[in-house]
């Protein structure tokens, strides 16, 4: 048994690695989704600045042979992108939907133009965390074979939660968030704190980018990413903007993405369509079992989705 | 307003000299154009035909003009339009399959004089303009040629199939691939997985794991981009052998082999068609032109290092008898998996056998359903 | 989480386009100059920038340009690709535009017009031996009927459960397309389509035709038709001042009495119906089948379109048009300045941030306040 088949545990195996290699970038860009919404903003820009993330992480770590370069490369990208998002939202009048679509187009075409030359030489990547040293089992020790940036995620969503909950510009993030008629009054300036929240989470939103260029699945390509930015909206609704929660919807997430592959390897192959849309179906169906009209949704800030 | 006017004027004036230009084409010059549904550096389907594109170009005589990522909407019947009309295009090459009906058609018949050639469509005569033709190289025969390697490289006799979509074309590969892994090899399996898309790396990654994980050790694949499953299977330290184009620079340790698309040869033959005033509609350009690896339309890569001498030896075997013609992929007694037979004892189909083109069967050895 | 439009401002900026507005009213010719002359400086400020990326790729920016007018507006051959992607392009931008006028904001126009695409097939293929005009108006029944439902869904969730609607349509657009992939490789598939699942095709002489001898379809009108129509209900009909009431402020309107779930749901419909049509028109005009092609991306550039027309009927026809000759261009840089396929792209997204941030604008400059206002 010990190194050939392992029959239906290799769809347990495979879903639960898939959930943790998949699921990274979903952590990552919903972590940076959760703060820039706590703040009181969305940013459907993110798949922009995932794709522009991953192509800079690649193109940073061939050109330096240092991927660590890479994922700094993504995340200040990421950061920059983030900026203009800020500046355009903190303008009256400026939706912030249409200036995440505007961005996720002009993030694409930046990658896309400046990856070009990216596309075929193949870029030193992170060096896994072996977990699963002590088995002799190569499909565990390949599965628990951890993506730094994974650590990173997970360790992030503590401090982040710890951050909302317990300190105090976590607690005016959540102000400003709620009601920015109030946190001025606070004395608070609401445009400086949205601006710093939106510029963190696109770079960590960078950061997830950079896993799938330089971890998992490891290339850059221009249909690298499969809308993980977009989903990380749904993803943090999902989670209740609770970054913990944000940890166990990624993981679910990207567990859903290795289901329709683990199944057609044990042999059953019908319906796969239906099963690659499973997580958004999901999505959906959580949404509607637990929100109602009668009461807002805990968690949720209260000046998401308005003009102020 | 000054910096606007100046611009529409500029803008005047070009469309006045470019519309001229059709017209000023000198007799022995050939005006090709090639259309991608995807990037053209892709390290896979959409690649190999710009490298054609590139390779034909060399000629001094002839013009090559390409757009990528069109997608299958009237977009690509804008580019060919365009291509005509402002290019001057002669021939046509719209590569992605997609293409063809509606649009190639349509096209078609409001240009007469102009070629249409599509890459694996099925010209039906009498149905489809006299001005469109179809190529497309017996690629299953490289395929076949990485089975045999591939069979006798396996130890756990599982190996892996990475598919797009169950549609005839894949299909064909991926029989031709276990017909020939078993012809060395007869206890060998072949698993397959479909992703669904041509163009999905996450999902492709996460299907070369799964096979990983089930034990599979060599891998091959027909989707567009194999890149990131010849890089996975790097990684997870098994054999895989490439599609589309070579990819032993990104598995240097455990590429065996691969089948390759040779378009410059291709396209170079349609360009001296074209310059020798041969046309489709006049019958002296062929409608249908198919080639394998005796024509060179397909290759196969350089043997890895991880080939053993009797692979080389069985491969090499095989691929003499493709040349020489003696080789028959598809002959009877050929069961499918699901135990009917379809090709019945003494029967073999040929190459040129407009049927193997709707094939719609998985034959025995191979896991896995045609259905979605 | 309804977001509130609480912009009288933007209304009366939009309201009054120059060639309706100024012959009538005079005195307000200041602000409608300001409607012109600053989404006109945004385009022109993005030209710069992109001009100044072109320099520095080694291009002639004012050559690129040459080429970009040429190759969408140079002549009349030129312009029939331009008006040929504005179609489809006006029909998603109302799926936007028609529920922002209640304060919701979908984005589930790729689905509505997948589904609507899906429906008109399934529609068609059952009547396919009527004559012509019977199977394209049952089409249209298809299209309008399936995208309608589609986002009348979207509504429906909204109003009785309170799940937020931009995130239920993003979802639903995923869905869509798994479905309408599901069903065109199985259920729905004709076995003759090899290598490109495709479902059963609408006989050719069925089809939506092209007008005279161009290459633009019927399709066209239908765009035009619809945002005329959208745009006399949003303005001009009692039904659509409640809806701007609703818009403007909820609690107000439902103290008012109006039923404002029944006012959401019919707006939701309609909006997924005119993402219906649009893929009705995508398989009647075009494909003549249902696969994959559908899902081409136009409902994402239909949700820029609604917000760069500030979700009016009449500005979405000139703004569709002008993307559509942004899009049109896209070969020719390819073709001519071997810049890559990717050019365009970035193209837009400036184009449309600088369109974007020129919004906060409105108001800001003392030139176009207008006196005594």
């Amino acid at each position: 048994m010990s190194n050939s088949s392992i029959g239906w545990w290799g769809v347990v195996i495979g879903v639960l690695a898939g959930s943790v290699r998949g699921g990274t970038p979903f952590l990552l860009v919903s972590l940076g989704e959760c703060l820039t919404e706590k703040s009181g903003k969305i940013n459907l820009g993110l798949e922009g600045v995932l794709l522009m993330g991953a192509m800079s992480a690649y193109a940073v770590s061939y050109k330096t042979g240092s991927s660590l370069c890479g994922v700094a490369a993504a995340a200040g990208v990421g950061a920059l992108l983030g900026m203009i998002h800020a500046l355009m939202v903190s303008r009256p009048r400026v939706n912030d939907i249409a200036v995440g679509i505007a961005m996720l187009i002009f993030g694409s075409g930046l990658a896309f133009y400046l990856g070009k030359p990216y596309i075929e030489p193949s870029a030193p990547q992170l060096p896994g965390i072996p977990l699963g040293a002590w088995s002799s089992v190569a499909q565990i020790r390949a599965a628990l074979s951890i993506s730094p940036l994974f650590v990173f995620g997970v360790v992030v969503a503590f401090l982040m939660h710890w951050f909302f909950r317990s300190t105090r510009w976590g607690m005016h993030v959540r102000a400003v968030g709620d009601s920015p008629a109030a946190a001025r009054a606070m004395g608070l300036s609401v445009g400086r704190t949205r601006f710093l929240a939106i510029v963190c989470g696109s770079a960590l939103g960078g950061m997830g980018g950079a896993h799938l260029s330089l971890f998992y699945p490891g290339a850059w390509t221009e249909r690298i990413s499969s809308g993980q930015g977009l989903m990380a909206v749904a993803l943090v609704i999902f989670a209740r903007w609770n970054p913990v929660h944000c940890l166990w919807a990624s993981l679910l997430f990207g567990g859903a993405q290795s289901i329709g592959p683990a199944l057609q390897a044990v042999g059953i192959s019908t319906g796969y369509y239906l099963w690659n849309a499973s997580p958004y179906i999901l999505t959906l169906l959580v949404m509607m079992a637990t929100c109602s009209t009668k009461r807002t949704l805990v968690g949720a800030p209260g000046a998401l989705g308005t003009s102020s | 307003m000054l910096r606007t006017c100046s611009i529409l004027l500029a803008g005047l004036a070009a469309a006045a000299m470019t519309s001229s230009v059709p017209d000023a084409m000198a007799a022995d010059q050939v005006v090709m154009g090639f259309i991608y549904v995807g990037p053209k550096d892709d390290y896979g389907y959409n690649q190999a035909h710009s490298e054609g594109c590139a390779g034909v170009q060399k000629l001094p005589w002839v013009k090559a003009i390409e757009e990528a990522s069109v997608p299958e909407t009237t977009s690509v019947q804008e580019t060919m339009r365009n291509m005509i009309n402002q290019d001057g295009a002669q021939i046509l090459f719209p590569t992605s399959f997609g293409y063809f009906d509606p649009h190639i058609l349509k096209v078609a018949r409001q240009n007469p004089n102009v070629q249409f050639l599509h890459c694996g469509g099925m010209y039906t005569e009498g149905k489809h303009p006299k001005n469109v033709g179809s190529y497309f190289g017996y690629i299953d025969e490289a395929v076949y040629i990485s089975g045999i390697v591939s069979g006798h490289s396996t130890k756990s006799g599982k190996l892996g199939f990475i598919a797009a979509k169950p549609i005839p074309q894949v299909l064909r590969n991926i029989n031709a691939f276990t017909l020939g892994a078993r012809s060395v090899n007869p206890k060998a399996t072949v698993q397959v997985i479909f992703t669904g898309d041509w163009s999905m790396p996450v999902k492709e990654a996460e299907a070369a794991s799964s096979l990983i994980d089930q034990g599979v050790d060599v891998l091959t694949c027909h989707v567009d981009s194999p890149k990131v499953i010849l890089e996975t299977a790097e990684r997870r330290g098994i054999y895989v052998c490439g599609y589309h184009a070579n990819g032993s620079k990104l598995a240097p340790k455990g590429y065996l082999t691969g089948a390759e698309w040779n378009w410059t040869k291709v396209y170079s033959d349609y360009a001296q068609m074209v310059k020798d005033g041969k046309t489709l509609a006049g019958g002296t350009i062929p409608h249908l032109i198919r080639g394998g690896l005796k024509d060179g339309f397909v290759k196969c890569s350089d043997y890895g290092p991880a080939v053993g001498d009797d692979a080389k030896k069985d491969a090499e075997a095989a691929k003499a008898k493709f040349m020489d013609g003696s080789m028959v992929i598809f002959k009877g007694p050929l069961m499918d998996n699901t135990g009917k037979v379809i090709v019945p004892d003494g029967q073999e189909y040929n190459q040129k056998d407009i049927e193997l083109e709707k094939m719609g069967w998985l034959v025995d050895g191979v896991i896995g359903s045609t259905k979605s | 989480m309804p977001s509130s439009q609480d912009t009288p401002m933007m209304s009366a900026a939009a309201q009054t386009l120059p060639a309706e507005s100024a012959p009538k009213a005079p005195w307000r010719w200041r602000t409608g100059a300001e409607a012109v002359v600053i989404p006109t400086c945004a385009v022109v400020a993005a030209l710069i920038l992109f001009g100044i990326f072109c320099e520095f790729q080694g291009r002639n920016a004012l050559k690129v340009y040459a080429a970009i007018y040429k190759a969408a507006y140079g002549n009349w051959y030129s312009f029939q690709n331009t008006l040929l992607r504005a179609a489809p392009l006006m029909l998603t931008a109302l799926c936007t535009a028609l529920p922002a006028r209640l304060g919701l904001i979908v984005i589930g126009n790729e689905g509505a017009l997948v589904v609507g695409g899906v429906a008109a097939t399934v529609a068609g293929l059952a009547v396919q031996s009527a004559p012509m005009p019977v199977v394209i108006a049952v089409m249209l029944l298809g299209g309008i009927v399936g995208g309608g439902l589609w986002i009348g869904f979207v509504g429906l969730l909204y109003y009785k459960r309170g799940v937020n609607e931009t995130i239920s349509s993003l979802l639903m657009n995923y869905i869509a397309i798994a479905f309408m992939n599901h069903l065109v490789n199985g259920p729905m598939r004709d076995p003759s389509s090899l290598n490109k699942p495709s479902s059963f095709p609408i006989p050719d002489d069925k089809m939506l035709p092209s007008m005279g001898n161009s290459n633009v379809h019927y399709g066209l009108i239908f765009g035009i038709l619809v945002c005329l129509m959208a745009w006399v209900l949003m303005e001009h009909t009692t039904f659509g001042f409640k809806v701007r009431m609703i818009g403007g402020n909820i609690r107000a309107a439902r103290m008012a009495g109006l039923p404002v779930a029944r006012i959401g749901l019919i707006i939701c419909f309609l909006a997924g119906a005119a993402a219906g049509i649009a893929g009705m028109v995508e398989v009647a005009a075009v494909q003549g089948r249902a696969n994959e092609s559908l899902a081409a991306g136009y409902g994402y550039a239909g949700i820029l379109v609604a917000f760069i027309a500030r979700h009016r009927g009449l500005p979405i026809i000139l703004v569709a048009t002008l993307l559509g000759g942004i899009l049109a261009s896209g070969g020719i840089l390819q073709r001519t300045f071997t810049l890559p396929d990717a050019t365009i792209l970035l193209l837009q997204g400036i184009i449309f941030l600088c369109i974007l941030f020129s919004d906060s604008l409105y108001g800001r400059i003392p030139f176009f306040k207008e006196p005594g206002a």
